[in-house]
């Protein structure tokens, strides 16, 4: 096994990593703000790619699909959150998630009817077609594109979350409501928003994943487990632990496929295992929450 | 964990959840009722086909295509009268793609529905499920999804008829139109049954041709990203690369080799090169590609059957046309229809009877179940996949690289199956 493969093999899992990372993140900050289980996480990252791949076509450029749906998903989140989530905060943390549930499974019929059952091409953009020679072997250059997009937006998140005075009022309101509200803080204003960026993330997934893999009705179902593999792994509500477990997962199964490609999928089960077994509130989960 | 939270939730006593939560469960119960409505029996006498296919998950493509061509091998013969006076009728049941789905399906049909035979399923080992309920109670089944293992001894029995061409003879055709002597061949797999079955048959064809394999790497069924596996396979730097996987699998996997600049290096090759996934990821990431296929309708050139029967399914379809897997639902439920034609009715040893000595010709030339293991002896299509700026129209994907007309040698032998000779 030469180390140019292996190599290669990490740079993998990055870019696998970094998907992961976009769909977990969404989830995560629900969670951690509004302590709501969006079940319909996945559904959103597929809606996400619909929209992208519409949006595109209608444009004539991925790059108002990549930049449009997110924002309209995002708006429909929204709206999601204004008519149906909020009615059930301050109950049981199993009542938005039935919620969210059934939710997935109109939006996925929906668009089964309007779109169909099949496979939709999404063509990757033509300044992304191609690959990268790395030195030690090529590499899609859309990948890479990938990586670098979530690095942004990771950037963007957490300077608008620690540098910045709603940053701090979203970090406030996590902790505690009702000090907020009692501050004279708008605090349905702040989970509206919340919630819109967290489906705006899921959608920005979906576009993200679109050039990759085929667009399908059922596309968000392997997402949704995966994002909650990943969300619990880190430690539910935790950013940073987000981030640190997809990447985590991302390149251990990009070095379980190289050894034993038939345990990808399992790895990331296992590794979520042996996390829980150490630390039950995930790697950067606070104790006591969730 | 929100797992036990959720638990010690449903022990607090909330009326109002308690209600919702009955009117949410009345209100699916009553959905499901809708979705699947009980047909009057509107007389004793007719004949009824089950009809099990994964109408949802990665498979859903090729499942509607099969439904829509079997329902028009039914309506056909309704038109002329049925069979024997008597009026068939399919029913379609979802397996959802789960072994242990399709056969609580598949004994549902029989105990409840009471049909008279089953075809379908999608998956080679979906079908091997339903064919140990069917064979268990003495129902024919007509399986229309490839599988080697359906027709060994073991698994077989007189009720057993595989309309599906098989793994052997697929992977044989497609290897002796793209592997020569000498060349080095890397497989990624599908780690299922029908993966296992493919490679099984691609190594045979490729030790008698003299080709070498470099490596085999299985990857899991049904994954959605497939990146980890090709710095692998490159660093293998094989001639060929022989993807050997289903539905969406094959979509993604060939989308994101091309991704990698893999076409660059090597051919691709895929046991059966699926008309709706080339639809589904488009002409620039599919182009070169070569795979076997059971149909294609652009045979309707070389072809009368082919014509005839795009004809009839344009007629019932809006001008749509039939793709492989489709074809296979067609001819499935087609031959079991002429059999119990011939058999003049239901009779389960007299219609298996018929299956055996029936010689038909229902989509592409003649085809024949051969007497000792059901193997439907039939030809076998090797397509390459066009690129954008050759196709005619939006329908012409395919190239016809060879079209091998139907012979028992294609198939292993009785006696290597396990089967009295």
């Amino acid at each position: 096994m030469d180390l140019s493969l292996i190599i290669m093999q990490l740079f993998s899992g990055i870019a696998l990593g970094a998907v992961l990372v976009i769909t977990a993140l969404g989830l995560t900050i629900v969670f951690g703000m509004l302590g709501v289980v969006n079940f319909a996480h996945g559904a959103l990252f597929m809606i996400g790619a619909y929209a992208g791949l519409y949006l595109a076509s209608l444009t004539g450029s991925f790059w108002w699909g990549l930049l449009l749906a997110p924002v309209l998903v995002g708006a429909f989140g929204m709206l999601i959150e204004f008519v149906l989530v909020r009615r059930l905060y301050g109950r049981s943390i199993d009542d938005p998630l039935l919620l969210t549930f059934g939710l997935s499974y109109i939006l996925v019929e929906g668009v089964r009817i309007v779109f169909g059952s099949d496979g939709i091409p999404f063509p990757t953009p033509s300044q992304l077609i191609g690959v990268v020679d790395l030195g030690v072997g090529f590499f899609p250059k859309y990948r890479l594109f990938v990586i670098a997009l979530v690095a942004v937006v990771l950037l963007v998140l957490w300077l608008m979350l620690e540098k910045t005075r709603v940053g701090l009022i979203v970090r406030a309101g996590a902790r505690d409501p009702q000090i907020m509200r009692v501050l004279g803080v708008d605090i349905g204003k702040v989970w509206l928003a919340i919630f819109g960026l967290g489906v705006g993330l899921a959608a920005l997934g979906g576009v993200l994943a679109g050039p990759m893999r085929s667009v399908n009705p059922e596309m968000g179902t392997l997402v949704l487990a995966e994002a909650f593999v990943v969300t619990v792994i880190g430690g539910l509500g935790s950013i940073v632990g987000a981030v640190v477990a997809g990447l985590m997962v991302g390149i251990c199964i990009s070095m379980v496929a190289l050894f034993a490609p038939e345990m990808a999928t399992i790895v990331m089960f296992a590794l979520m295992a042996a996390v829980l077994l150490v630390r039950p509130q995930g790697l950067f989960g606070l104790k006591g929450r969730a | 964990m929100p797992v036990y939270e959720t638990k010690s939730y449903e022990t607090k006593s909330r009326p109002a959840g308690l209600s919702r939560r009955t009117a949410v469960m009345g209100l699916s119960a009553g959905i499901a009722a809708l979705a699947m409505p009980r047909l009057g029996r509107a007389a004793d006498d007719t004949i009824r086909i089950g009809f099990p296919t994964p109408l949802t998950g990665p498979f859903a493509a090729e499942a509607r295509d099969q439904v829509k061509c079997a329902e028009l091998a039914v309506k056909l013969v309704n038109d002329k009268g049925g069979i024997a006076g008597r009026k068939v009728e399919l029913l379609v049941r979802d397996d959802k793609l789960n072994a242990g789905e399709a056969a609580t399906r598949t004994l549902e049909l029989i105990e409840k529905d009471k049909v008279h035979a089953v075809v379908g399923a999608l998956s080679s080992a979906v079908q091997l499920a339903v064919n140990e309920v069917t064979r268990a109670r003495g129902v024919i089944y007509v399986s229309i999804s490839q599988s080697d293992t359906i027709n060994e001894a073991k698994d077989f029995s007189k009720y057993t008829f595989h309309e599906a061409l098989n793994p052997h003879m697929t992977t044989a055709a497609v290897a002796r139109q793209t592997i020569k002597k000498g060349m080095k061949v890397a497989h990624l797999v599908a780690d299922y049954a029908y993966g296992h079955e493919m490679l099984r048959g691609f190594k045979r064809a490729q030790a008698a041709i003299g080709a070498e394999s470099v490596g085999e790497i299985l990857h899991p069924f049904g994954a959605a990203d497939y990146s980890t596996f090709m710095p692998r396979l490159m660093s293998l730097r094989p001639d060929v690369l022989c993807i050997s996987n289903f539905g969406r699998d094959q979509a993604n996997a060939i989308k994101q080799a091309v991704d990698f600049g893999i076409k660059q290096q090597m051919k691709i090759v895929v046991p059966v090169i699926l008309h709706n996934q080339r639809l589904a990821v488009g002409p620039d990431v599919f182009e070169g590609v070569v795979g076997g296929a059971n149909y294609y309708w652009g045979l309707e050139s070389q072809n009368k059957t082919a014509a005839e029967f795009n004809k009839a399914f344009r007629a019932a379809n809006g001008g749509a046309i039939p793709t492989d897997y489709g074809a296979y639902g067609y001819s499935g439920v087609g031959s079991l229809l002429q059999a119990m034609q011939a058999a003049g009715g239901t009779d389960t040893d007299k219609v298996v009877a018929a299956l055996e000595g029936l010689q038909y010709d229902l989509t592409k030339g003649p085809q024949h179940y051969r007497k000792c293991d059901h193997q439907s002896v039939q030809s076998v299509l090797v397509l390459e996949s066009k690129k954008k700026s050759a196709m005619a129209n939006e329908n012409d994907l395919f190239a016809i690289v060879a079209n091998d007309p139907g012979a028992d040698e294609m198939l292993r032998s009785c006696s290597e199956l396990g089967h009295a000779t």
